[in-house]
């Protein structure tokens, strides 16, 4: 199972990349060329619904987006923990299995407690 | 290290770069057909027969409009957006296993780009960069709307990230690699992973909606609120790459469904009949494709049939309901296996 | 070949450091952070790391970067330059960061006798190493890691969420 594996195969990788990144500059350097060029002081506004553009984009939003993305950040990180074990989770056996439901157990009780606060309704 | 290798991967990347366009090309006329099937409509027909030339003319018009830049936008990070979007849709068909690696005496020649020890997480690398670029997009259009569309996307996108991370979780308990390779390979004949994980694979397949962006969780440009959502001011091709860049997500991720869950290349009995390594190759990529292509109409099905969430409903599903069910699901998992003796 | 593209990756990831600090709107900082880790997952991917690798696309790249690009753009940045702030708080900020400087080469050099470790198992990044590593040998700082996942948690719901009454 453990077979052997270096950064070589990482190169096809880095190869994709290549051919993505060759289209999509490619792509936008030739519409930018062919589209016609017409610039009116409406045109380039923002659009507002066809009412006149009131201040702009750059405010504050409300703070649940944030607390979305740190609440993300944590479980992600818990998440990624998990893996390592499960691929491993026939070797770890049922020690092992106890081990990550005891992690599980303490990540489960922060999640009742963000859901009893009610972090996660959005009102 | 071999030119030959090098050469024939770079060959390889590009036909899967050639294969993801078609389809996603495709796939817009196929999405307008079955929308004019359940609606009862005809659909495109103009161009050529039956319509079939619809996505050139589509592409040939979007190159040829103009291209507008809003004064108030910062004009780099407003090309950057719909790049990034685009970069992270083709990037991400590098893992799959297109079909059975080919194997003819010596000649040894995988039809997947690229073999790596973490498959699974490499998607998930790419998907977690693909927020990018609908945020920047959004954000460097310095439009409310915009704004307001790029919040809800990212938001929707790392909520449903976390329940399609813990739903494979239970998936790699039993195949216990990462590599993409071998759970495709794992699957032969009816050992199809959906049998085992059924859970795990619908919470999958719920993300996998929510993070294309596909109804009914198309909230990001909820045109009834937000007239285009993130895009609203892009225009020619800009506003292509965003469009296109969920089509080839789409595309991408029915190819991942099938490749996780519902067996990849390999089809119950194929190998009785068919043993020549050219077309055991061959009728290996029509099986995934055909596959593929029953999810993307799925896709477009669902699509076409549900109504779109409100806001706070699909926060609560995403983190109320898919999160608890996949740590369920794993618990179950790993108990199940305890007890039939797999540990 | 590995050297050259040890040269490569390190000048892509230092040039990109330097842009962080030098770039005049927050949000290209944050950009250039984000070449900063992945320039370093290549450092990883050529050590053997992959799992690590993984690891700081996915966690550092794809999600923390995310929460401070919500942090930016929330700030009001309608004024386009940064104020400039006065002279001495630049000195302190020049001296501060020497001070780093300064330990961090030191650190570096009392390490520099460990590197030369010839027989390391290249595999030991894999995943399946590692986690055979992680839940048999340090069992006890992940358990505890989980304690901390707690605290973060009550934190971040203590910050951003009021009680109603």
């Amino acid at each position: 199972m453990n077979a052997e594996s270096n950064a070589l195969d990482f190169l096809p990788i880095f190869l994709t990349f290549l051919v993505a990144a060759g289209f999509v500059v490619t792509t936008m350097f030739v519409t930018h060329i062919l589209g016609p060029k017409r610039h009116t002081k409406i045109k380039d506004d923002t659009f507002e619904c066809g009412i006149e553009v009131q201040g702009n984009a750059r405010n504050p939003f409300s703070i649940k987006y944030f607390l979305v993305a740190i609440l993300f950040v944590l479980f992600d990180v818990e998440v990624i923990f998990m893996y390592p074990w499960a691929v491993n989770f026939k070797q770890l056996g049922a020690l092992g299995m106890v081990e990550m439901f005891t992690f599980m157990a303490i990540f489960v009780l922060g999640f009742i407690y963000i859901i009893k606060k009610g972090a996660l309704d959005w009102d | 290290m071999e030119s030959s290798f090098i050469i024939g991967k770079f060959i390889l990347a590009a036909c899967v770069f050639g294969l993801s366009l078609f389809v996603a090309m495709y796939s817009t006329y196929f999405e307008r057909k079955i929308a004019a099937f359940l609606q009862d409509r005809l659909g495109p027909n103009r161009a050529g027969p039956f319509g079939i030339l619809q996505p050139l003319a589509d592409g040939v018009k979007m190159f040829m409009k103009e291209e507008i830049t809003p004064i108030v936008s910062n004009k780099w990070l407003f090309i950057f957006g719909p790049s990034l979007a685009m970069l992270t849709a083709l990037m991400t068909g590098a893992v799959i296993p297109w079909a059975p690696t080919y194997v003819n005496g010596d000649t040894y020649f995988p039809l997947q780009v690229a073999d790596i020890n973490i498959g699974v997480l490499y998607l998930f690398g790419v998907v977690s960069i693909g927020v990018y670029g609908i945020m920047i997009g959004g954000w460097a259009s310095n439009n409310k709307y915009s704004l307001m569309g790029a919040l809800r996307a990212s938001s929707q996108m790392i909520s449903y990230e976390l329940a399609m991370g813990l739903s494979i979780i239970a998936l790699v308990m039993m195949t216990g690699t990462l590599s993409v390779r071998e759970i495709a390979s794992q699957q032969i004949g009816w050992h199809w992973n959906v049998l085992y994980q059924p859970l795990a694979c619908l919470i999958f397949i719920i993300c996998a909606f929510a993070e294309t962006n596909r109804a009914p969780f198309d909230l990001p440009e909820c045109e009834t609120e937000l007239v285009g959502g993130y895009h609203t001011e892009y225009s020619s091709m800009k506003l292509g790459f965003y469009l296109f860049a969920e089509y080839i997500n789409m595309f991408i991720s029915s190819a991942v469904i099938s490749t996780l869950f519902f067996g990849g290349y390999n089809f119950p009995l194929i190998y009785n009949y068919v043993t020549d390594p050219f077309w055991v190759s061959v009728v290996g990529f029509a099986v995934m494709m055909s596959k593929t292509l029953f999810f993307i109409f799925l896709f477009m099905w669902v699509r076409w049939t549900l109504p779109r969430f409100r806001y706070d409903q699909l926060m609560h599903l995403g983190w109320k309901v898919l999160i608890p069910l996949s740590i369920i699901n794993i618990v179950l998992t790993g108990i199940g296996m305890w007890l039939t003796d797999k540990i | 070949m590995t050297l050259y593209l040890f040269y490569i990756l390190s000048f892509v990831a230092i040039l990109s450091g330097l842009m962080v600090v030098f770039s005049k709107s927050p949000v290209y900082s944050v950009l250039y952070l984000i070449v900063t880790f992945f320039a370093i997952a290549a450092h990883y991917v050529l050590l053997n790391a992959q799992f690590l690798a993984a690891v700081h696309i996915i966690v550092y790249a794809g999600a923390i970067m995310v929460l401070f690009l919500y942090v930016i753009m929330m700030l009001n940045l309608n004024k386009e330059v940064e104020p400039h702030k006065p002279i001495a708080v630049k000195f302190a900020a020049v001296i501060a960061g020497g001070i780093l400087l300064i330990t961090l080469v030191g650190a570096m050099r009392s390490t520099q006798s460990l590197s030369k470790a010839e027989n390391v198992n290249s595999q030991i990044g894999l995943i399946e190493n590692l986690g055979t590593v992680l839940f048999r040998d340090f069992l006890l700082p992940f358990e505890i890691s989980s304690v901390l996942f707690l605290a973060a948690m009550v934190g971040a719901v203590m910050i951003a969420k009021k009680d109603k009454n």
